[in-house]
């Protein structure tokens, strides 16, 4: 589904990404961790389309296409969706507005018929219990006054509206409580199938318990220094980073 | 090309052969109020950038065109006007093409109990103790050159009289469409409002055609005791058309005045916009919004005079300028001495599209009282990237995301405007004027 390769980046001259090598099939869910600040979100950032970075060597493929040519939102209109870490909040625009322009952007570009007012809505309230959101949440300004963790299920209800074949998650488990992150991993869960992947970023194993990784990778300083299977993120919970920063050390 | 002073001997000219035309006319009160006005237009000059009050506004461009005055209706295509226009059966319509009442256009039939609705010409013949008791007093044409220019050429404009304690429910929409024909037009307004009635009034502006106008707008409005009073000014002159107006208001004891003045069109604009309290406990409420592109120039001044004690006052003004178009704020409130107790806010939030679009903004408070809740300030910024990124990242369009966000940023002036139907067609009017 997607493959990156060799990917460098920077930001205002400063190298974040520093050669990262990762590939991604459908059905798959892969999950990133690493210590703060080690790239995961610039990453993240970067594969969304985000022109603040600079992509200064490597490639991007998404289903075969060159991902680095296209636009934020024609790589949404692909079927990429981030679901950021830190969520905007944007006063005076309705998620009914937000999502309705999405759905029908993204259909148009597939050359679908957009739908209707009735279908809009029947879909978006079928989608909302879900991830247990209120109605009321529709006529509200996106995530405006939201708290933390009603942020984050507002993202995973955008998911579900949207129907991405590639999601990355960017710590969408920070700041929940136990019953939310309960109701964002099944969420996540019921989402899931053999035709999309998952990018999970995460700090803690406590979301992987739901959401089954197939691949964990260490993201450090710029660079995937490794990957392995489920057992590797409770490995990292127990024994911390520092034991894979050393190994990687040493291989070099 | 000519110079300021031989267009004034062109106005004074056109003014004669005006005089001309209005043959018996001539006799009634109001034609020696237009002589006294012609005679202060010609003892003022035009402003320069000189004057403080139009430092950035350089009327040059307007100084170096000719305009003859209207002399007949135009052909108009039926689709243009409706455009502007509302429901018919919802709103009372007085449609005006270069400047001359249309029959044809408007719809005042039936009209509602308490409502005095007549051109300002019918009116000076038919109500003329009601007309001359407040023409030209809330706007005085003294040492303000375009008024005195409107007042010497009052002819085409609209009168509103509601009586005490009536409450008009239909709104009254006024619209004013030229015929870019290098002509010049002076609407001239007078809404007498009574005590406790109350209503709802939208001025539109619009033109159409390929060549230029010039029109020099007044409005005067008297609101008196408990009131109500609802106003929009819809400016969506064609692009290469002057546009000068003046709205004064005077608001008596304890009335109530939101007014929404509203700005896409025109190349050269200046709107000035005067409130003052004659009574306590009045409220008092601003609103306004100009979207430019190309070489558009808008220049808004306002003034709010807190002449008495216990009134309030907010305004918010916004404005979006894209290409190389230029936005002027300037507001000034004045809390007097004797003006305790006042309540007064004002803000003036900018965004710029491009980088070649500028902005001056001036707010100024200037306090005279001790015992006040006064807060203003100005912004100019861009487009959130952040919000900006979010949207394109759910799969919206670059231009579509950021008419939702422009929309946005406009939205809290005209949300409060009550009819359903104006709000839609501003919106329609600002989708139309983004994408
Ligand atoms: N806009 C920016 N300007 C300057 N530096 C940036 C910017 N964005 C990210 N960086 C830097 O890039 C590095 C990687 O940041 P990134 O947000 O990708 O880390 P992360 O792995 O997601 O961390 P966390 O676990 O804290 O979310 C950090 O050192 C950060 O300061
Ligand atoms: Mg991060």
């Amino acid at each position: 589904m997607i493959e990156i390769k060799n990917l460098h980046a920077n930001i205002d001259g400063r190298e974040i990404l520093k050669g990262i090598n990762l590939t991604v099939n459908k059905g798959e869910v892969h999950a990133i961790m690493g210590p703060n600040g080690s790239g995961k979100s610039t990453l993240a950032q970067v594969i969304a389309g985000r022109e603040d970075y600079e992509v200064t060597e490597g490639e991007i493929l998404f289903n075969g296409k060159n991902l680095l040519e296209l636009s934020t939102e024609a790589r949404a209109c692909e079927g990429i969706f981030l679901a950021f870490q830190y969520p905007v909040e944007i006063p005076g625009v309705s998620n009914t507005t937000l999502l309705k322009n999405a759905l029908n952007s993204i259909r148009k570009y597939r050359g679908e018929e957009e739908l209707d007012a009735m279908e809009f809505l029947t879909l978006v309230k079928k989608k909302m219990s879900l991830v247990e959101l209120s109605e009321d949440l529709l006529r509200r300004s996106v995530n405006e006054g939201f708290s933390g963790g009603e942020k984050k299920r507002n993202e995973i209800f955008q998911m579900a509206v949207l129907q991405p074949k590639l999601a990355i998650l960017d710590e969408t488990d920070s700041g929940l409580d136990i019953d939310a992150l309960r109701i964002v991993a099944n969420g996540v869960t019921k989402l899931k199938s053999p035709e999309n992947a998952t990018i999970v970023v995460t700090h803690y194993q406590r979301l992987l318990n739901y959401i089954i990784p197939d691949f964990v990778h260490v993201l450090y300083n710029g660079k995937i220094i490794k990957s392995g299977d489920k057992s590797l993120a409770l490995e990292l919970e127990n024994k911390g980073y520092d034991w894979v920063i050393e190994e990687a050390a040493e291989l070099v | 090309m000519n110079s300021s002073a031989e267009l004034k001997e062109l106005f004074i000219k056109q003014f004669q052969s005006f005089e001309n035309t209005l043959n018996g006319e001539k006799e009634l009160p109001l034609h020696q109020i237009r002589k006294d006005a012609i005679e202060e237009f010609s003892n003022l000059n035009f402003p320069s950038i000189k004057d403080e009050e139009w430092k950035y506004t350089n009327i040059n461009p307007l100084l170096s065109k000719t305009f003859k005055p209207a002399d007949s209706i135009p052909e108009v295509d039926p689709e243009f006007i409706n455009k502007y226009l509302f429901d018919k059966k919802e709103f009372i319509t007085l449609v005006f093409v270069n400047g001359y009442f249309s029959k044809e256009f408007s719809d005042v039939d039936s009209l509602p109990k308490g409502l005095i609705l007549e051109t300002i010409s019918e009116a000076i013949k038919k109500h003329p103790e009601l007309v001359l008791n407040y023409f030209s007093k809330t706007a005085s044409a003294e040492k303000n050159i375009f008024t005195a220019l409107n007042t010497a050429f009052a002819d085409h404009g609209t009168f509103v009289f509601i009586e005490e304690n009536s409450i008009i429910e239909r709104p009254i929409q006024i619209l004013y469409v030229t015929k870019a024909d290098d002509i010049f037009v002076s609407p001239r307004n007078l809404f007498l409002i009574s005590k406790n009635a109350q209503v709802k009034i939208i001025e539109t502006y619009a033109g159409f055609g390929d060549r230029s106008y010039f029109t020099n707008q007044v409005t005067e409005f008297i609101v008196n005791d408990n009131a109500v009073v609802e106003h929009v000014r819809i400016q969506d002159e064609q692009l290469n058309a002057f546009h000068i107006s003046t709205l004064s208001v005077d608001l008596e004891k304890a009335s109530n005045f939101s007014s929404y003045n509203i700005n896409f069109g025109g190349s050269l604009v200046r709107n000035n916009v005067n409130t003052k309290f004659n009574g306590g406990f009045a409220e008092c409420r601003l609103n306004g919004l100009y979207v430019t592109q190309g070489s558009q120039f808008v220049d808004n001044h306002t003034s709010i005079d807190h002449a008495k004690p216990n009134c309030l006052s907010n305004e918010l003004y916004k404005g979006i300028l894209n290409d190389t178009s230029r936005g002027v704020f300037n507001g000034k409130v004045f809390v007097r001495q004797d003006a305790q107790k006042t309540n007064a806010y004002q803000q003036n939030k900018n965004i710029l599209l491009s980088n070649d679009a500028i902005v001056n903004t001036k707010p100024q408070l200037e306090i005279f009282a001790d015992d006040v809740k006064c807060s203003h300030g100005a912004t100019v910024g861009q487009l959130d990237k952040d919000q900006l990124f979010y949207l394109k990242a759910r799969g919206i369009q670059e231009k579509e995301a950021k008419a939702i966000l422009i929309y946005a940023f406009a939205s809290d002036v005209v949300h409060s405007i009550s009819m359903l139907q104006v709000r839609d067609h501003l919106e329609a009017l600002l989708a139309k004027k983004l994408l």
